[in-house]
């Protein structure tokens, strides 16, 4: 009896493991295993208490396994009618034989975190469906996805993702700058720096000075000038110089970590090794866009695909051949100077406007001012690339690396002109400072003559009580600043919207109508419909975030603006491309370019907040507006904080652990590390070469060379 | 909206999401397009079983050179006429599915550009792939020479062991190393 009592939990067990490996193995037709389940379910009813430890634990075990089959099942190319019969059947055998794996007291515990797993699987199946019904915009960038392929729709998701980005900005610096400046700061013209100066305050509501960010937008929380630079401000004692300068670094540190971040996992999916050593394969299995839904795209589709196997033939036959070298390299010499002659006469052309607009600016306003530079700005942007394509003509590259050197130029371009923009306004700057010295001499004469005469300092009399808006003010050169990126930002904004009106919506119409009475073919020759430009589009979004980020610290209004920029744009853009756009003749993959367009924007990050950062650590701020204002640098607020809010032992370790003695060798250590880092993945590198090399030669060897020579024959 | 889901039972539903790589609404919507392809009398969406023909007429496979194979991949039909049970479309959106797993991929691409359904890729069936892909007009096919080289340079690079067709493994060898692959 003793015997017979325990073989059948082994039967069980031992039975139901084979059966699984059975099902893995073999496919069966779902009768067999009908008739299998139910010989197991004749077997005795398996009696916890009775189960040895042993058996618990093959039980256990085979529990375990169903449940591991579970979770993989998605994985199996297996139809679902297979698959569906094995889930039934592992999940009737988990909850069957689960229960009776808790013994005694713990089995209450075991039930209920059994329960409670199955309760987060679910909520986590929840969460994720969620999660994907809450991505904006899916819908659309489907659609346009299935009518013009996988690389128009990166262009978009790259929006999208970059939307992701100024989102949290916005949060950042209007949740932590604005809201508690605005609600528990000092009122609006409490202060001087608060106020609109008496000279301006007729003139303060006009719709043109609004527009053009003076007035009552310049004394609000949208610029640096209106912030108290009082430590702590309402209830909360909140420290509001700490924050701002906080914000400004958090924003700068989240931009890189998100970038970098993003970069990695690219770099991840893409996969290690070699770009070239399965180029045929790759075009033969992978070239096919399966999201097209368009047949007009899919017939661009197979003429690209024939074109590359084309080309791909071509270059391995003539990669022997290179005939005349010496023509082609002095070409080549001659075509980067052009270039570099183009790009020097676009950035003189750029500072001698901004220098000269400069000089009359009391005579124009400042709108007309600002069009002259944007103008100026948008005309090279739209030129110089036409222009470097002429020039490329001269190179005779493969089309793939013209691509990548003709994206190199144009950054070059934009990046030029901003700089040169950058080195105008810092004259600017300087020339504010300047003034601001003469005005604090100013203001010492003027508040002389307040006291009339009774210039002692330690004087009792009563304090004249003044209006803040007679109070003479410095020229606050961070407002400027700020004002000036606003300015250009909404120009750029305007700009690329009525070249889209104009280069595409305009031009579809025309070409639409006009073609019924106009000597040839519109649509298949010169106008023709235009296509949507990748590149051109993704780069002028990397630049424009490149400006948010040099002038966020100074116009905390920025990433609001940013983000209402790109919603419209996105909008805009998702109805110009399906309603003037025709799918693209060269189709080119997106993945290839994916990292290289993240590179650009790390590339952009970094030289966009260097001015910013230099402007904080060598300009000392001004005296009368802004949170910093009366410090000697905008980073003392740090200082200040350790000093006064951290305890005494705090400041000690802050200060040792800043000492150059301390940072130097730790810097150097880090420059080691990277050197280790590097070596070890090029030997890596290498170790994976010689592996397959290694796999070829001994492969090569089993199999007589016979094999190959029968697959032509067959083929003939 | 109500009807449909509440024809679709609700452990049907969630047995789905577990078992392929849809979300639910992605299989609400699939069984909403699946319904409209049926007929006036056939009612019923889940044992129904719909034609090749029917299913071609889908916008996104009408475009897809390779639309047919599929069909055939990925039908359980006894006759192998391509024909699909609603299952086999839920079992063919999870295969090309965003979140589909490199294996899944690769174990349906090579079945679906296995022409002959030997279980290797030889010339013919390398053969077939490139005319499907270069279309149908003359001025896009290749020559016969070209084609010769693309074969030849194709076998070089991904038979590794020179038996002159790809069999499965060296087919996701070649496949995982590629950056296109995941769409």
């Amino acid at each position: 009896r003793g015997m017979r009592r325990c073989s059948p939990k082994y039967k069980v067990v031992g039975k139901v493991q084979g059966h699984l490996t059975h099902l893995l193995c073999h496919s069966p037709e779902p009768s067999e295993e009908d008739d299998i389940d139910e010989e197991v379910d004749e077997e005795e009813e398996v009696r916890p208490e009775s189960l040895s430890s042993e058996e618990l634990e093959k039980l256990k075990e085979a529990v375990d396994e169903r449940k591991k089959l579970i979770q993989a099942l998605r994985g199996k190319p297996w139809p679902i009618k297979k698959k569906c019969v094995i889930l039934r059947e592992s999940q009737e055998f988990v909850e069957k034989y689960e229960g009776a794996l808790g013994k005694g007291k713990g089995r209450k515990l075991y039930a209920y975190k059994v329960l409670m797993s199955k309760k987060w699987m679910k909520f986590q199946r929840d969460f994720e469906n969620f999660k994907t019904a809450c991505i904006p915009w899916e819908m659309k960038i489907k659609e346009i996805e299935s009518h013009f392929g996988s690389s128009v729709a990166s262009y978009f998701i790259f929006l999208r993702w970059m939307y992701g980005i100024n989102m949290i900005l916005f949060c950042l610096t209007f949740g932590l700058v604005m809201v508690p400046e605005a609600l528990m700061g000092r009122p609006y013209g409490t202060i001087p720096r608060k106020t609109v100066p008496r000279a301006e305050a007729t003139s303060a509501m006009d719709f043109a000075v609004l527009w053009d960010f003076g007035g009552y937008a310049q004394y609000s929380v949208l610029f640096y000038g209106y912030y108290n630079n009082q430590r702590a401000v309402g209830w909360l004692k909140f420290r509001m110089p700490l924050s701002y300068f906080l914000v400004g670094v958090g924003t700068v540190a989240y931009s890189y970590m998100v970038v970098i971040r993003t970069m990695a996992r690219n770099a991840n999916e893409s996969g290690v090794g070699d770009d070239n050593s399965f180029n045929f394969n790759w075009r033969m299995f992978t070239s096919w866009d399966y999201l097209i839904g368009n047949p007009e795209t899919a017939d661009n589709k197979f003429a690209s695909i024939t074109t590359s196997f084309k080309e791909a033939i071509l270059e391995e036959q003539e990669s022997q051949k290179d005939d005349n070298i010496h023509l082609t390299r002095f070409l080549r010499v001659l075509a980067n100077f052009l270039v570099l002659c183009c790009l020097a006469g676009s950035g003189y052309l750029i500072y001698f406007v901004v220098r000269r607009s400069q000089k009359f600016s009391q005579r124009d306003s400042n709108i007309e001012k600002e069009i002259h530079v944007n103008m100026v700005m948008s005309l090279l942007g739209m030129f110089c690339p036409m222009l470097f394509d002429v020039i490329s003509a001269l190179e005779n590259y493969h089309p793939r690396v013209a691509l990548q050197w003709q994206l190199g130029r144009i950054f070059a371009l934009f990046l030029g002109n901003l700089y040169t923009f950058i080195i105008a306004l810092m004259d600017e700057i300087n020339l504010k400072r300047e003034e601001e010295n003469i005005i604090k001499f100013n203001i010492t004469v003027w508040e002389a003559s307040l006291f009339n005469g009774t210039v002692s300092v330690n004087s009792t009399a009563p304090p004249v009580t003044i209006e803040p808006a007679d109070v003479p003010r410095g020229p606050c050169w961070e407002t400027m600043v700020g004002q000036e990126f606003v300015r250009l930002i909404i120009s750029d904004t305007m700009t690329t919207y009525i070249t889209l009106l104009i280069g595409d919506f305009l031009r579809a119409v025309l070409v639409r109508f006009l073609n019924y009475c106009w000597c040839w073919d519109l649509e298949a020759g010169f106008p023709s419909y235009s296509e949507f430009d990748v590149s051109g589009n993704v780069l002028g979004l990397i630049f424009n975030q490149g400006m948010i980020w040099m002038g966020a610290f100074y116009a905390p209004c920025l990433p609001a603006l940013n983000v209402l920029r790109l919603h419209v744009s996105m909008y805009l853009q998702c109805w110009a491309v399906m309603c003037c756009n025709v799918p693209q003749e060269r189709v080119f993959k997106a993945s290839g370019s994916n990292n290289f367009y993240m590179a650009m924007l790390l590339v952009i990050l970094f030289l966009s907040t260097l001015p910013a950062i230099y402007t904080i650590v060598t300009i000392p701020p001004s005296f009368d507006c802004g949170p910093f204002s009366g410090k000697q640098r905008m980073f003392d607020v740090i200082q200040e904080t350790l000093e006064s809010d951290f305890p005494a032992w705090f400041g000690k370790v802050f200060s040792y652990a800043s000492n150059p003695g301390l940072v130097l060798p730790f810097m150097l250590l880090m420059v080691l590390a990277i050197y280790y880092l590097q070596s070890t993945s090029k030997s890596y590198k290498e170790a994976n070469m010689e592996l397959k090399k290694k796999l070829q030669t001994v492969v090569q060897n089993m199999f007589p060379p016979l094999v190959q020579q029968s697959c032509f024959n067959v083929y003939f | 909206m109500g009807t449909t889901a509440s024809q679709l039972g609700k452990d049907l539903l969630s047995e789905y999401q577990e078992l392929t790589f849809l979300t639910k609404q992605e299989i609400l919507l699939a069984y909403k397009r699946f319904s409209e392809l049926l007929g006036k009398d056939e009612k019923d969406v889940l044992h129904e079983r719909v034609p090749m023909d029917r299913i071609l007429t889908l916008p996104e496979l009408k475009s897809n050179p390779f639309r047919k194979r599929i069909c055939y991949v990925f039908s359980t039909s006894d006759s192998k006429n391509g024909s699909l049970t609603f299952e086999d479309f839920l079992d063919l959106l999870s295969a090309f599915s965003d979140s589909a797993t490199m294996e899944i991929k690769s174990h349906y691409a090579f079945r679906i550009f296995d022409f002959d359904d030997d279980g290797t890729l030889d010339c013919g069936d390398l053969e077939k792939l490139v005319n499907c892909l270069t279309g149908e007009t003359d001025e896009t096919k290749l020559t016969a020479e070209e084609m010769r080289q693309l074969i030849s340079n194709i076998l070089e690079e991904s038979d590794i062991d020179k038996d002159g067709t790809v069999n499965l493994s060296e087919f996701q060898h070649v496949i995982s190393r590629s950056p296109d692959f995941v769409r």
